[in-house]
């Protein structure tokens, strides 16, 4: 199809700055990023959203959405949310993180967030590996995935199994919903942005914690390409990270 | 204690509770920490006063998370604290180079004990140069307040909130055990009249009709990061010249001048008074800002010729300070110190005063 036949389908949500962003071809941070600006202009809260970014690939989610954000450091990022959403209970509060900084560094802070129930929702971006600084190995690096730090595939023996995180914090009382999503065919990413705006809800309604976690590509670190990365995600992602509701009390 | 009577209002309270209740009546609203001797009445304190406040306590999972919490109501415009002691001001580290790269407003209260390490929970004052060096990674520094009783404990935790506010920068009150537990009389001021949060012109409070906020100390394209660190420099020269404080008591005169703050301040006052008894021209210099550091009165003394005696409960921090107070006039510098729990005597400093003079 030539440009000039070309017909748009759906445009940029006007919350989704028209930057360039910084990610590698293939990554699931833009869609990711997108879901969030599309639900907050759908439901026309701008005003209301306060974000938190990590350190991690996604630090710069400030620069593409055009709401209010803080930064944190490494894995303290739900505690700055939560501190934030007890200084200001009336506003959306969400944590955007990766796998390193929820579910390594930040493991603590992520249980006990969750374990007081504080009204926030957390962005959980789970791609198996530590991006932003090259490639190393993640906690939730699946048994046998190759990266910079297991350059041999990762040993259960030596690194023991990736966590669970949904499942760790479903022990837990007081998370009010903890769903795994994948960013994969676009009947997976409707059902992602499904789970984002009901986390966003049991926020609002029941001023209950909760978490998406969602399965994303990451083709650089993975060193596959592209348009196979949704493929790597079914092999060796899901058979570890099974998507669907781990747990939800508004059932 | 309860809510002010009047103004006349006299109570019997700690350092560590007149550290909290100064800060309540600042409009401090949100308390989070961890428990560790010797500051443990501070957040018991705070676990029922900020509900009767209308504030927020939260006993944090630790330290890294009690100041992260802080981090986050603070970017949100309240006025935020934490308390600890040393081996957990070592914890905040990270969170305090964070509030100063992101030129957050925060009260910090350290009562500090013995180190290194575990050390124990006795006296100390082994954390000044972690305190007045910023103590994280990076270029910055904290204000650091160093009260030297009860009731400056109150009123300088009173004050530290417009302080840090105005300055945009994380303040920290340094204490030590004796100062955090033993009480004395306090004529507490009035509860401030403020909102639990100030919508300041950098706070986030959601992008309701205006551009965005964003709150960070990450500036990635070449350049932008020198620039703001040329920025942070100029502001923190500023508050050099602008902010040093200090108390003298029989200095003008004297032959040796002491240099002490905190517990250190009131031992150093009594042996003054006992070489004042002997004849010999005694002072103290006690500096309450200790960063910025007191220079001038130091600079005065030795240019009339002073000699000076440090005393502090480390081998040797502040003294440092006290020399480079003193650059381009030469003056004899000694230490009187104890360490690692111990408390200089009365006795022990007035023959330091003695060996000082000869």
């Amino acid at each position: 199809m030539k440009p000039a036949e070309a017909k748009l389908k759906a445009g940029r949500p006007r919350l989704l700055l028209p930057d360039r962003t910084h990610y590698c071809a293939g990554c699931g941070h833009g869609v990711v990023h997108r879901i969030i600006a599309e639900v907050l202009q759908e439901w026309g809260i701008r005003g209301q959203a306060i974000g938190m970014a990590p350190v991690g690939c996604a630090v710069l989610m400030y620069q593409y959405l055009d709401i209010d954000a803080c930064e944190s450091p490494h894995g303290r990022t739900p505690e700055v949310a939560a501190g934030i959403k007890r200084a200001r209970p009336d506003k959306l509060v969400f944590s955007y993180q990766g796998d390193g900084d929820l579910a390594a560094i930040g493991t603590n802070e992520i249980i006990h967030v969750a374990n007081r129930g504080e009204p926030i929702s957390v962005i959980f971006v789970n791609n198996a590996v530590y991006g932003m600084t090259g490639g190393q190995m993640a906690p939730t690096t699946v048994p046998g995935q190759k990266t910079t730090t297991t350059p041999k595939g990762r040993s259960v023996t030596a690194e023991g199994y990736p966590v669970r995180v949904c499942e760790l914090l479903a022990a837990l009382e007081k998370p009010a919903y903890l769903e795994r999503c994948v960013i994969g065919s676009a009947k997976e990413i409707q059902r992602t942005k499904n789970a984002i705006k009901k986390s966003f809800r049991v926020q609002r309604d029941l001023g209950a914690f909760s978490l998406v976690e969602i399965l994303s590509p990451c083709p650089t670190y993975w060193r596959v390409p592209p348009a196979k990365s949704v493929k790597y995600i079914e092999t060796w992602m899901e058979q570890i990270f099974p998507p669907g509701v781990v747990k939800d009390v508004t059932k | 204690m309860a809510a002010p009577a009047s103004a006349e209002e006299k109570v019997l309270v700690t350092g560590n509770v007149a550290a909290a209740e100064g800060a309540v009546r600042a409009g401090c609203r949100f308390y989070f920490g961890y428990p560790i001797t010797p500051q443990n009445d501070l957040p018991e304190y705070m676990s029922s006063r900020m509900p009767e406040v209308g504030g927020t306590f939260i006993q944090a999972e630790s330290e890294l998370a009690a100041i992260s919490l802080v981090h986050g109501a603070a970017a949100a415009g309240g006025r935020a604290m934490t308390s600890s002691s040393s081996p957990g001001i070592s914890l905040k580290q990270e969170g305090l180079s964070y509030l100063a790269g992101s030129e957050l407003p925060a009260l910090i209260v350290n009562v500090q004990r013995g180190g290194p390490g575990l050390g124990d929970v006795r006296c100390g004052q082994a954390d000044y140069f972690q305190a007045t060096r910023g103590g994280g990674h990076g270029d910055y520094r904290l204000l650091v307040l160093a009260p030297h009783t009860v009731q400056e404990t109150f009123d300088l935790a009173y004050e530290a909130f417009d302080l840090a506010e105005a300055r945009r920068c994380p303040v920290m009150i340094l204490t030590d055990q004796q100062l955090g537990q033993m009480m004395e009389p306090l004529v507490p001021a009035p509860m401030k009249d403020l909102p639990a949060v100030q919508d300041h012109p950098w706070a986030l409070t959601g992008a309701e009709g205006r551009p965005r906020r964003i709150v960070k100390s990450f500036y990635w394209r070449p350049g932008e990061l020198e620039e703001f660190n040329r920025r942070l420099r100029e502001k923190y020269m500023r508050m050099e010249k602008e902010l040093p404080r200090w108390e003298e008591d029989r200095a003008a005169d004297a032959d040796v001048v002491l240099v002490a703050y905190g517990t250190s301040a009131r031992i150093a006052r009594e042996a003054v008074d006992v070489a004042r008894g002997e004849g010999i021209r005694a002072g103290l210099v006690r500096p309450i800002t200790l960063w910025p550091f007191p220079a001038a009165p130091l600079a005065a003394a030795a240019r009339r010729g002073a000699r000076f005696l440090v005393v502090e409960m480390s081998w040797g921090q502040m003294i440092d300070d006290v020399k480079l107070s003193l650059y381009g006039t030469p003056r004899p510098v000694d230490l009187c110190w104890r360490a690692g729990g111990g408390v200089p005597t009365v006795a022990e400093v007035a023959e330091c005063i003695r060996k000082a003079r000869r």
